[in-house]
């Protein structure tokens, strides 16, 4: 299968998708009486002046990194065939943790920032191992166990920035933790923006960028060119299989999601350490479930998921033009919705279609997984993880003929 | 008791008297048992608040939608489709119970509500059942798009609205569905009320129960409370009830003996969106109005209920009772939850020394333990700060599935996607 068609075949379902989407949205907008080609120029129109602009490509990239974030800690549980609904709570308890961390000490600039980090991929992997230690253990679901995890980690966190870690003066109206010191925040990459020859922006690009750049990359390789990354890969395409070639099932089940978790407390930081300097309760919520659309969108991929990081960034940055332009910002979250759903079910026909080239004969491996025995069943599934995650991320052609081992089996293992 | 006659060989002679027998006497022994336990802490904590008839009502009132949605989930687990959407499916019918409220009054918002949930579940049934999208990434998706979808209408429909309501809220309903009371025993002379005030043990907490069932029961409550056994009979006595576990045991074999697998999947799951919008709906009539938000992640407590219950009606009652009963004695009194630790405490003892007596040593010394700790809590803590009260059913939920999912017994074929002829 040449590269080029594969290429065509990995574009093929989110292409379809927004164009469905965007199609879908069009529709509601005519619904209400509104022309949906004008709502589009208000959405790209980045305004006039240079500054405005840097400014506007400033505020969807701030808005890209967490959201990128999320979308990599999603993915590499989806990878495994893990579903760690559980990001949501696992970045704002380590967020608030991080935070509270950081303004209790004192250090040098960038032993105080990286201590910060590490606060909050301890934290953020904590939350995520214990949905690791119930699925080996107890053989817990892990998308009942890390939903339950997401109220338990938000009641926590209310109750610290309530109680013992709150900052703020009594009967201000936001309660916020106390403010990371000076030496504890990250520097900006307006310099970088000067040196491109853009205009200087009203407000900072967020340093954490690069660190994003970072983590996505050594998340790429990870995956792409280790053991590990190929045991993880492995175990998502077909558990039987994996486990037949010595894979340490349960081991991988907890490492996985112990790296989800780390990566999902970095979520929070960007804003954090970028702008507001505190946690409170007008923080940043829901980029967890958003982390999910995006990974979806992305197909599992870190190039993927920085593609749909920015195109969700760029609808969440049109809501307040929109609103100026007399039509409900909500639109935004109703493309954002459609695109997910039109996304999965786009990947549901595109496997469908490959897979019915494969049976013609055109390709060469037989490209199927388990067709369906997808993550999550609910049950008393203690051994080797369900099969095949939704969308996994390589290209349909790409799976070879492991897979097939996957299919007959049952998801659910330790039914034996 | 030799293990080749009895056939609960690892029961002691106590377990065996307590739970032996048939199921009726079980339940019976275990009802007793728990009402016995509750009046002795009501008595040692001194909290009136753990059995008051008002907080028996609360409880039937924060139930009611949990049990609502937990029986959504039931139709469409059963059917073997994993439904996360359920919140989202809650969150349309409030939506749906606020609008068609507003202009028809309550028996509109019950049509409306379950219409609009009913929608959710069959955009849902599209995805799973038709285009074998995962059940989880749709249900997540409908959560999504719900949220989204439901602040559209309301902007578009509710913000020039000259009856009222705005970008986050409908008008007020036009009118509140009837409630009942029994009368003579809760209202009238209202003896029950009468016997609770006295405060005798057992006898008051038995007056304070059945009170706080029965005094001003909502129309929705009734309908829902009917609904439980309605369900069971439904479900486990009819061939259509069969043919629809079936789907959810084994969809190949279902199809092989001409049971219409996709059309029943989709009639369990549309069931189930209507029956968790009847759940927003019931949120709805309590504060007579719609409110964004106003589900307040209750369609997953729902879920967590359906767990609980081990996907049987009788279960998820039982588990919605719990998780209502829970936030109502915070909602009445914070102080009275701490006296729950001592309820915790005792049954977490009674546990230890039942898994002692099986010989397992490790649950028994790990429910030992934290029986110690709850105790340890209830004696030192004087209110739990609101946050962690929040959670309490969360956590429940958690160490009920960590401690029994072996126990536990999902659908087989529940969150599997069915293909027609590729099994």
């Amino acid at each position: 299968m040449n590269v080029l068609r594969r290429a065509r075949l990995a574009l093929l379902a989110p292409l379809l998708a927004i164009v469905v989407a965007l199609a879908i949205s069009a529709l509601v907008i005519l619904l209400i009486g509104e022309d949906p080609l004008a709502a589009l120029r208000v959405m790209v129109d980045f305004g006039d002046s240079p500054s405005q602009q840097t400014q506007a490509i400033v505020v969807v990239l701030n808005r890209a990194v967490p959201l990128f974030l999320a979308g990599l800690a999603v993915s590499v549980a989806f990878r495994m065939g893990l579903f760690n609904i559980g990001v949501e709570g696992q970045y704002r308890l380590a967020t608030i943790l991080a935070a509270a961390a950081g303004a209790a000490v004192s250090l040098p600039a960038p032993l105080h920032v990286a201590l910060i980090v590490v606060v909050a991929m301890l934290v953020g992997a904590f939350w995520a191992g214990i949905v690791a230690v119930l699925k080996v253990t107890r053989g817990v679901s892990e998308v009942i166990s890390s939903i339950m995890l997401n109220f338990i980690a938000l009641g926590t966190a209310s109750f610290l920035l309530t109680g013992p870690l709150r900052g703020s003066r009594e009967g201000s109206s936001i309660i916020t933790t106390e403010e990371v010191p000076e030496s504890g925040r990250f520097p900006d990459l307006n310099g970088v923006l000067g040196a491109l020859g853009l205009a200087e922006p009203r407000t900072e690009l967020y340093g954490f960028l690069l660190v994003a750049v970072v983590v996505g990359v050594v998340v790429a390789v990870l995956i792409k060119r280790t053991r590990f990354g190929f045991d993880l890969r492995a175990s998502g395409l077909s558990p039987s299989a994996a486990t037949a070639s010595g894979v340490d099932a349960r081991g991988m089940v907890v490492k996985t999601m112990l790296i989800s978790g780390a990566i999902a407390g970095l979520i929070g930081l960007p804003d954090l350490l970028g702008a507001q300097y505190s946690y409170g309760t007008e923080f940043t919520a829901g980029l967890g479930f958003l982390g999910i659309a995006v990974a979806l969108l992305g197909r599992n991929t870190p190039v993927g998921i920085a593609l749909g990081a920015l195109l969700f960034a760029f609808l969440d940055r049109a809501a307040i033009p929109l609103q100026f332009a007399d039509i409900p910002a909500s639109v935004v979250t109703i493309i954002q919705g459609t695109i997910v759903l039109a996304v999965v079910v786009a990947n549901e026909i595109a496997r469908r279609l490959t897979r019915n080239q494969a049976e013609r004969g055109n390709a060469v491996a037989p490209p199927t997984t388990g067709d369906g025995s997808t993550g999550g069943g609910q049950g008393p599934g203690g051994g080797p993880p369900p099969d095949d995650g939704p969308g996994s991320g390589t290209g349909p052609g790409l799976r070879t003929a492991t897979g097939d081992a996957g299919r007959t089996d049952q998801p659910q293992g330790a039914k034996a | 008791m030799s293990t080749a006659i009895a056939p609960a060989a690892g029961r002691g002679a106590l377990t065996d008297r307590l739970l032996g027998g048939n199921r009726s006497r079980r339940l019976l022994v275990l009802a007793v048992g728990l009402l016995l336990v509750f009046s002795v802490v009501r008595v040692v904590s001194g909290e009136e608040a753990l059995t008051s008839s008002s907080t028996f009502a609360a409880a039937l009132l924060l139930a009611v939608p949990l049990a609502l949605v937990a029986l959504g989930g039931l139709f469409s687990e059963r059917a073997g489709v994993v439904n996360i959407g359920l919140e989202g499916m809650m969150i349309l019918g409030t939506w749906g119970a606020g609008f068609a409220g507003y202009q028809w009054g309550w028996a509109g918002a019950l049509v409306g509500g379950a219409v609009c949930g009913a929608l959710g579940g069959l955009l849902h049934a599209v995805a799973t059942v038709t285009f074998g999208v995962d059940h989880v990434v749709s249900g997540v998706a409908i959560n999504i798009l719900a949220a989204g979808v439901v602040r559209f209408l309301s902007e578009l429909l509710y913000t020039d609205n000259e009856a009222g309501g705005g970008v986050t809220q409908s008008p007020p309903l036009s009118s509140r569905p009837p409630s009942f009371s029994l009368p003579v025993l809760s209202s009238g002379p209202d003896l029950l009320g009468d016997l609770e005030s006295r405060h005798w043990f057992l006898l008051s907490d038995l007056a304070g129960l059945l009170r706080g069932l029965t005094n001003g029961v909502g129309v929705l409550t009734l309908l829902a409370v009917l609904m439980i056994p309605a369900a069971y009979l439904l479900l486990w006595r009819t061939a259509f009830g069969l043919r629809l576990r079936s789907c959810g045991e084994n969809p190949a074999a279902a199809d092989s003996l001409g049971v219409p697998v996709y059309r029943m999947k989709y009639i369990a799951v549309v069931i189930s969106g209507a029956l968790a919008g009847l759940g927003g709906v019931f949120l709805v009539f309590i504060a007579n109005i719609y409110r964004e938000g106003q589900t307040g992640g209750r369609g997953f407590i729902g879920l967590a209920a359906l767990i609980f219950g081990n996907w049987r009606p009788g279960g998820l009652a039982a588990g919605a009772g719990l998780f209502g009963f829970a936030d109502a004695l915070q909602l009445r009194s914070r102080t009275a939850v701490v006296a729950l630790l001592l309820l915790v405490a005792l049954l977490l003892a009674a546990v230890a020394v039942w898994q002692a007596m099986r010989r397992k040593v490790v649950p028994a010394v790990l429910a030992a333990a934290f029986g110690v700790a709850a105790l340890v809590g209830f004696l030192t803590i004087e209110r739990l700060p609101e946050g962690i009260v929040f959670f309490t059913p969360h956590l429940i939920t958690l160490l009920v599935l960590s401690l029994a999912s072996q126990r536990l017994r999902p659908p087989k074929a529940d969150g599997l996607v069915y293909r027609r002829g590729e099994h």
